[in-house]
């Protein structure tokens, strides 16, 4: 029997590398690919304690990260191709109009 | 046997989220995400959850990598010469106090008790997909319709942000 404790580190191991990569990628689509990353993540997480807490609502709770991510995507991607189209960069350094 | 299994799978998955955050070229990060999601359905039939394994590949693998290639596809991204954001320095810092949090969670070891209301035997007599389609339709009924405005928000606001004519239509009557 795998110890829920394995899940946890898994998990967190996996959201410390997705963090890792929003903050330090210039890559706006790795910065995507990145929360992704994390969503799934928390998902494991979500998963392991419905099966170690015997308790289905975590399963549910799965589902609504889904539709979240897929809205997120959605978005995102949108919001990508309108920056490329305006100011023809992927580099999240150089979108800095709003900075003080 | 299960202990083998995780072992890979987990391997696997921190080997895979690795490189989508290393390596260089966009369409090498997102199909080393798309290895990671397959070995994370993986481990979510060892943790008896079924019906999320196949949704898992079918929503994220088939519709949310699919849409990722296609945009990089269509975009045609060229690759940089430096990869990483200018302000790293100040990004280890934050980095530093997440990891600490996150093993301060891990240690401190408070995960409740198992409340036994669907235990696995329990779950397996009714089949994953009824016991959460029971649980979905009935104690979170108004989140799940929640959730198909989210979807219906998302998809309108997709349509409006990629549709070059109405945003220049806009702005043109705004000029005028």
């Amino acid at each position: 029997m795998i110890p829920l404790s394995s899940y946890l580190v898994l998990s967190a191991v996996l959201f410390f590398i997705g963090v890792v990569g929003v903050l330090m990628r210039r890559s706006i689509i790795v910065v995507l690919l990145s929360i992704e990353l994390m969503l799934n993540a928390v998902n494991i997480n979500f998963v392991a304690f419905s099966h170690y807490l015997e308790s289905i609502t975590g399963q549910v709770f799965v589902f609504f990260t889904l539709t979240v991510a897929a809205a997120e995507v959605a978005v995102g991607l949108a919001l990508l191709i309108a920056i490329y189209r305006n100011r023809r960069t992927v580099n999240v350094e150089e979108l800095d109009v709003m900075k003080w | 046997m299960m202990e083998a299994m995780f072992i890979y799978l987990a391997t696997v998955c921190v080997v895979c989220a690795v490189l989508t955050v290393t390596l260089r070229q966009p369409v090498y990060n997102v199909l080393s995400l798309l290895t990671l999601f397959f070995h994370v359905a993986g481990l979510y039939v060892l943790l008896n959850a079924e019906f999320l394994a196949v949704v898992q590949i079918i929503v994220y693998a088939g519709a949310i990598l699919v849409l990722y290639l296609f945009v990089l596809m269509l975009l045609n991204v060229r690759t940089q010469s430096r990869h990483l954001h200018r302000q790293w320095p100040f990004a280890v810092l934050i980095l530093g106090a997440v990891g600490a949090m996150l093993v301060g969670a891990l240690h401190s070891g408070v995960w409740g008790s198992a409340s036994g209301e669907s235990t696995a035997a329990a779950i397996h007599e009714i089949g994953d997909t009824q016991a959460i389609g029971l649980r979905l339709y009935t104690d979170y009924l108004l989140p799940f319709e929640v959730a198909s405005l989210v979807l219906l928000v998302a998809m309108i606001g997709a349509i409006v942000l990629t549709k070059k004519s109405l945003i220049d239509d806009h702005i043109d009557q705004i000029k005028e």
